[in-house]
Protein backbone atom coordinates (compact mmCIF):
# COMPACT_ATOMS: atom_id res chain seq x y z
CA UNK A 1 0.00 0.00 0.00
CA UNK A 2 2.53 2.62 1.06
CA UNK A 3 4.47 1.24 -1.90
CA UNK A 4 1.76 2.76 -4.15
CA UNK A 5 1.83 5.61 -2.20
CA UNK A 6 5.13 6.36 -2.54
CA UNK A 7 4.59 6.51 -6.56
CA UNK A 8 1.47 8.90 -6.67
CA UNK A 9 3.73 11.20 -4.68
CA UNK A 10 6.58 10.87 -6.65
CA UNK A 11 4.35 11.15 -9.70
CA UNK A 12 2.60 13.98 -8.27
CA UNK A 13 6.00 16.08 -7.58
CA UNK A 14 7.47 15.33 -11.24
CA UNK A 15 4.83 17.19 -12.66
CA UNK A 16 5.89 20.97 -10.88
CA UNK A 17 8.44 22.49 -12.85
CA UNK A 18 9.65 24.74 -10.07
CA UNK A 19 9.99 21.58 -7.94
CA UNK A 20 11.90 19.72 -10.91
CA UNK A 21 13.83 23.06 -10.54
CA UNK A 22 15.22 22.76 -7.85
CA UNK A 23 15.78 18.63 -7.95
CA UNK A 24 13.56 18.09 -5.17
CA UNK A 25 12.51 14.28 -5.19
CA UNK A 26 10.10 12.43 -2.53
CA UNK A 27 11.84 9.76 -0.48
CA UNK A 28 8.74 8.13 1.00
CA UNK A 29 4.66 8.19 1.12
CA UNK A 30 1.87 6.86 2.81
CA UNK A 31 -1.64 7.65 4.27
CA UNK A 32 0.49 9.77 7.74
CA UNK A 33 2.74 11.45 5.04
CA UNK A 34 6.02 12.32 2.89
CA UNK A 35 9.58 12.82 3.49
CA UNK A 36 11.34 14.29 0.77
CA UNK A 37 15.11 15.49 0.00
CA UNK A 38 16.00 19.06 -1.45
CA UNK A 39 19.66 18.48 -2.79
CA UNK A 40 22.32 21.16 -1.22
CA UNK A 41 23.03 23.79 -4.71
CA UNK A 42 24.73 26.88 -5.54
CA UNK A 43 20.72 27.88 -6.90
CA UNK A 44 19.35 27.41 -3.50
CA UNK A 45 21.93 29.52 -1.70
CA UNK A 46 20.64 32.78 0.04
CA UNK A 47 23.62 34.12 1.75
CA UNK A 48 26.66 34.34 -0.72
CA UNK A 49 29.23 35.16 2.21
CA UNK A 50 28.19 32.01 4.03
CA UNK A 51 26.63 29.73 1.44
CA UNK A 52 23.30 29.26 3.92
CA UNK A 53 20.19 28.11 1.90
CA UNK A 54 17.71 31.03 1.48
CA UNK A 55 14.50 30.58 3.68
CA UNK A 56 12.53 30.78 0.78
CA UNK A 57 13.89 27.42 -0.89
CA UNK A 58 12.84 25.68 2.39
CA UNK A 59 9.33 27.60 2.20
CA UNK A 60 9.28 25.84 -0.89
CA UNK A 61 10.38 22.16 0.21
CA UNK A 62 7.94 22.43 3.22
CA UNK A 63 4.94 24.11 1.10
CA UNK A 64 5.54 21.43 -1.59
CA UNK A 65 5.74 18.20 0.76
CA UNK A 66 2.38 19.68 2.85
CA UNK A 67 1.00 19.56 -0.46
CA UNK A 68 1.94 16.05 -1.46
CA UNK A 69 1.13 14.74 2.07
CA UNK A 70 -2.19 16.30 1.65
CA UNK A 71 -2.37 14.77 -2.27
CA UNK A 72 -1.61 11.39 -0.76
CA UNK A 73 -3.79 11.48 2.06
CA UNK A 74 -6.61 12.09 0.24
CA UNK A 75 -8.35 9.68 -2.10
CA UNK A 76 -8.62 10.08 -5.85
CA UNK A 77 -6.91 13.32 -7.57
CA UNK A 78 -7.63 15.79 -5.24
CA UNK A 79 -5.80 18.89 -5.49
CA UNK A 80 -5.75 21.45 -2.33
CA UNK A 81 -4.81 25.17 -2.93
CA UNK A 82 -2.63 26.21 0.58
CA UNK A 83 -4.38 28.51 2.88
CA UNK A 84 -1.43 29.55 4.91
CA UNK A 85 1.92 28.49 5.88
CA UNK A 86 3.89 29.61 9.25
CA UNK A 87 7.35 28.93 9.26
CA UNK A 88 10.30 28.97 11.81
CA UNK A 89 13.68 28.78 11.16
CA UNK A 90 15.52 27.60 13.64
CA UNK A 91 18.99 26.99 12.82
CA UNK A 92 21.15 28.10 9.57
CA UNK A 93 21.10 25.21 7.19
CA UNK A 94 24.82 23.52 7.12
CA UNK A 95 26.26 24.54 3.51
CA UNK A 96 27.08 21.15 1.44
CA UNK A 97 24.31 19.09 3.34
CA UNK A 98 21.12 18.20 1.86
CA UNK A 99 18.17 18.66 3.38
CA UNK A 100 14.92 16.56 4.24
CA UNK A 101 11.49 17.08 4.92
CA UNK A 102 8.77 14.99 6.70
CA UNK A 103 5.12 16.27 6.46
CA UNK A 104 2.59 15.01 8.24
CA UNK A 105 -0.88 15.26 8.01
CA UNK A 106 -2.80 16.24 11.42
CA UNK A 107 -6.65 16.12 10.80
CA UNK A 108 -8.69 15.70 7.79
CA UNK A 109 -12.19 17.69 7.84
CA UNK A 110 -14.56 18.18 5.08
CA UNK A 111 -13.19 21.95 4.40
CA UNK A 112 -9.78 21.69 5.24
CA UNK A 113 -7.03 19.62 6.08
CA UNK A 114 -4.31 20.62 8.43
CA UNK A 115 -0.41 19.79 8.26
CA UNK A 116 3.05 20.15 9.70
CA UNK A 117 6.53 19.59 8.54
CA UNK A 118 10.04 19.34 9.85
CA UNK A 119 13.08 20.30 8.23
CA UNK A 120 16.21 18.58 8.83
CA UNK A 121 19.86 17.57 8.11
CA UNK A 122 22.07 14.52 8.95
CA UNK A 123 25.50 16.08 9.95
CA UNK A 124 27.65 13.03 10.99
CA UNK A 125 24.78 10.98 12.05
CA UNK A 126 22.95 13.25 13.63
CA UNK A 127 19.49 14.77 13.16
CA UNK A 128 19.62 18.46 13.07
CA UNK A 129 15.91 20.30 13.11
CA UNK A 130 16.47 23.04 10.15
CA UNK A 131 13.25 24.57 10.08
CA UNK A 132 9.44 23.40 10.73
CA UNK A 133 5.94 25.16 9.80
CA UNK A 134 2.32 24.66 10.01
CA UNK A 135 0.20 24.30 6.66
CA UNK A 136 -3.40 24.42 6.19
CA UNK A 137 -4.98 23.39 2.79
CA UNK A 138 -8.19 23.95 1.18
CA UNK A 139 -10.81 21.37 0.11
CA UNK A 140 -12.11 22.82 -3.00
CA UNK A 141 -13.54 20.15 -4.66
CA UNK A 142 -10.90 20.03 -7.56
CA UNK A 143 -9.64 16.60 -9.19
CA UNK A 144 -6.62 16.63 -11.49
CA UNK A 145 -7.84 16.59 -15.19
CA UNK A 146 -10.68 18.89 -14.44
CA UNK A 147 -13.75 17.08 -13.24
CA UNK A 148 -14.93 18.21 -9.81
CA UNK B 1 32.25 36.01 -1.78
CA UNK B 2 33.14 36.87 1.35
CA UNK B 3 31.58 39.27 3.73
CA UNK B 4 33.73 41.70 2.87
CA UNK B 5 33.05 41.36 -0.62
CA UNK B 6 29.35 42.20 -0.04
CA UNK B 7 29.60 44.84 2.12
CA UNK B 8 31.92 46.22 -0.38
CA UNK B 9 29.46 45.53 -3.17
CA UNK B 10 26.40 47.30 -0.81
CA UNK B 11 28.84 50.25 0.33
CA UNK B 12 29.00 50.74 -3.86
CA UNK B 13 25.29 50.66 -4.64
CA UNK B 14 24.46 52.57 -1.49
CA UNK B 15 26.89 54.84 -3.14
CA UNK B 16 25.38 54.83 -6.71
CA UNK B 17 21.85 54.36 -5.95
CA UNK B 18 21.98 51.27 -8.13
CA UNK B 19 20.88 47.83 -6.24
CA UNK B 20 21.10 45.45 -8.58
CA UNK B 21 24.52 44.15 -8.28
CA UNK B 22 23.81 43.46 -4.56
CA UNK B 23 20.84 41.56 -5.96
CA UNK B 24 22.42 39.74 -8.30
CA UNK B 25 25.06 38.78 -5.78
CA UNK B 26 22.47 36.42 -4.48
CA UNK B 27 22.81 33.30 -6.41
CA UNK B 28 18.69 32.04 -4.57
CA UNK B 29 17.26 35.44 -5.89
CA UNK B 30 18.27 35.06 -9.23
CA UNK B 31 17.04 31.37 -9.60
CA UNK B 32 13.53 32.97 -9.00
CA UNK B 33 14.65 35.87 -10.95
CA UNK B 34 13.68 38.69 -8.23
CA UNK B 35 14.44 42.53 -9.10
CA UNK B 36 14.16 45.57 -7.66
CA UNK B 37 11.28 47.55 -9.48
CA UNK B 38 11.56 51.07 -8.56
CA UNK B 39 13.18 52.35 -4.89
CA UNK B 40 11.06 55.94 -4.75
CA UNK B 41 10.38 56.46 -0.96
CA UNK B 42 9.73 52.40 -0.32
CA UNK B 43 11.50 50.06 -2.50
CA UNK B 44 9.13 48.17 -4.63
CA UNK B 45 10.13 44.13 -5.86
CA UNK B 46 9.27 42.63 -9.21
CA UNK B 47 9.54 38.78 -9.77
CA UNK B 48 8.86 38.96 -13.80
CA UNK B 49 6.97 36.15 -15.11
CA UNK B 50 9.14 33.13 -15.57
CA UNK B 51 7.86 29.16 -16.45
CA UNK B 52 10.17 27.48 -13.68
CA UNK B 53 8.22 29.25 -11.07
CA UNK B 54 5.61 27.28 -12.11
CA UNK B 55 4.41 24.85 -9.40
CA UNK B 56 0.55 24.02 -10.65
CA UNK B 57 1.07 23.67 -14.37
CA UNK B 58 -2.51 23.05 -15.28
CA UNK B 59 -3.67 26.84 -14.44
CA UNK B 60 -1.23 27.47 -14.55
CA UNK B 61 0.23 29.15 -11.17
CA UNK B 62 3.41 30.40 -9.73
CA UNK B 63 4.47 27.67 -7.01
CA UNK B 64 3.42 28.74 -3.56
CA UNK B 65 6.77 28.49 -2.28
CA UNK B 66 8.31 30.67 -4.78
CA UNK B 67 5.58 33.29 -3.54
CA UNK B 68 6.74 32.56 -0.30
CA UNK B 69 10.41 33.06 -0.75
CA UNK B 70 10.26 35.96 -3.23
CA UNK B 71 8.28 37.26 -0.24
CA UNK B 72 10.75 36.85 2.21
CA UNK B 73 13.79 37.93 -0.02
CA UNK B 74 11.83 41.12 -0.27
CA UNK B 75 11.70 41.73 3.41
CA UNK B 76 15.25 40.81 3.66
CA UNK B 77 16.19 43.54 0.51
CA UNK B 78 13.85 45.95 2.00
CA UNK B 79 16.32 45.92 4.98
CA UNK B 80 19.06 46.04 3.60
CA UNK B 81 18.11 48.99 1.16
CA UNK B 82 16.52 51.70 3.74
CA UNK B 83 19.93 50.92 5.54
CA UNK B 84 17.94 49.08 8.20
CA UNK B 85 20.69 46.19 8.55
CA UNK B 86 24.27 46.60 7.20
CA UNK B 87 24.17 42.85 5.96
CA UNK B 88 21.35 40.60 5.10
CA UNK B 89 19.53 39.95 8.04
CA UNK B 90 18.85 36.18 9.44
CA UNK B 91 15.21 35.47 8.77
CA UNK B 92 13.38 33.71 12.80
CA UNK B 93 9.96 33.30 11.48
CA UNK B 94 7.82 33.58 8.55
CA UNK B 95 3.62 33.43 8.32
CA UNK B 96 1.92 33.74 4.70
CA UNK B 97 -1.39 33.69 3.96
CA UNK B 98 -2.56 33.01 0.32
CA UNK B 99 -5.35 34.54 -0.75
CA UNK B 100 -5.43 34.17 -4.67
CA UNK B 101 -4.29 31.82 -7.12
CA UNK B 102 -0.56 33.77 -8.23
CA UNK B 103 -1.24 33.34 -12.03
CA UNK B 104 1.57 33.08 -14.60
CA UNK B 105 2.28 36.50 -14.94
CA UNK B 106 4.14 39.51 -13.39
CA UNK B 107 4.48 39.25 -9.62
CA UNK B 108 5.25 42.63 -7.36
CA UNK B 109 5.69 43.35 -3.75
CA UNK B 110 5.97 45.95 -1.08
CA UNK B 111 7.18 46.03 2.82
CA UNK B 112 5.98 47.57 6.01
CA UNK B 113 8.78 47.25 9.10
CA UNK B 114 5.85 48.26 11.87
CA UNK B 115 8.71 47.67 14.29
CA UNK B 116 12.74 47.99 14.21
CA UNK B 117 13.91 47.05 17.82
CA UNK B 118 17.72 46.68 18.59
CA UNK B 119 17.41 43.13 17.73
CA UNK B 120 13.90 41.90 15.81
CA UNK B 121 12.44 43.72 12.82
CA UNK B 122 8.84 43.22 12.08
CA UNK B 123 8.30 43.47 8.55
CA UNK B 124 4.83 42.82 6.96
CA UNK B 125 4.66 42.03 3.04
CA UNK B 126 2.38 42.10 0.01
CA UNK B 127 2.16 40.57 -3.15
CA UNK B 128 0.02 41.37 -6.05
CA UNK B 129 -0.12 41.01 -9.47
CA UNK B 130 -2.34 43.05 -11.89
CA UNK B 131 -3.89 44.89 -9.22
CA UNK B 132 -2.32 46.76 -6.19
CA UNK B 133 -5.70 46.70 -4.46
CA UNK B 134 -6.03 42.70 -5.20
CA UNK B 135 -3.03 41.32 -3.01
CA UNK B 136 -2.28 37.31 -3.96
CA UNK B 137 -0.46 36.60 -0.61
CA UNK B 138 -0.02 38.70 2.60
CA UNK B 139 2.75 37.66 4.77
CA UNK B 140 4.77 39.16 8.34
CA UNK B 141 8.22 38.01 9.15
CA UNK B 142 10.83 37.96 11.82
CA UNK B 143 14.11 39.12 11.34
CA UNK B 144 17.08 38.95 13.50
CA UNK B 145 19.53 42.03 13.03
CA UNK B 146 22.92 41.50 12.42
Amino acid sequence: MSDTLTVKASRFVSVLPHCTVLGMTVLHGDENGVQMSLPYSEQIIGNPASGVVAGGSLTTLMDTACGTAVFVALPGNELCPTLDLRVDYMRAARPGSDLIAQATVVRVTTSVVFTRCDVYQEINGERKEVARCTANFMRIGKQIGGAA
Amino acid sequence: MTTEDYLALLQQARADGDYSAVIRAIPYANTIGVQLFEMGSQPTFLLPKNKDNIGNPMLPAIHGGVIGGFMEMSASLHLLLMNETAALPKIIDFSLDYLRAGRHTDTYASCQVWRQGNRVANVAINAWQTDIDQPIATARAHFLMV
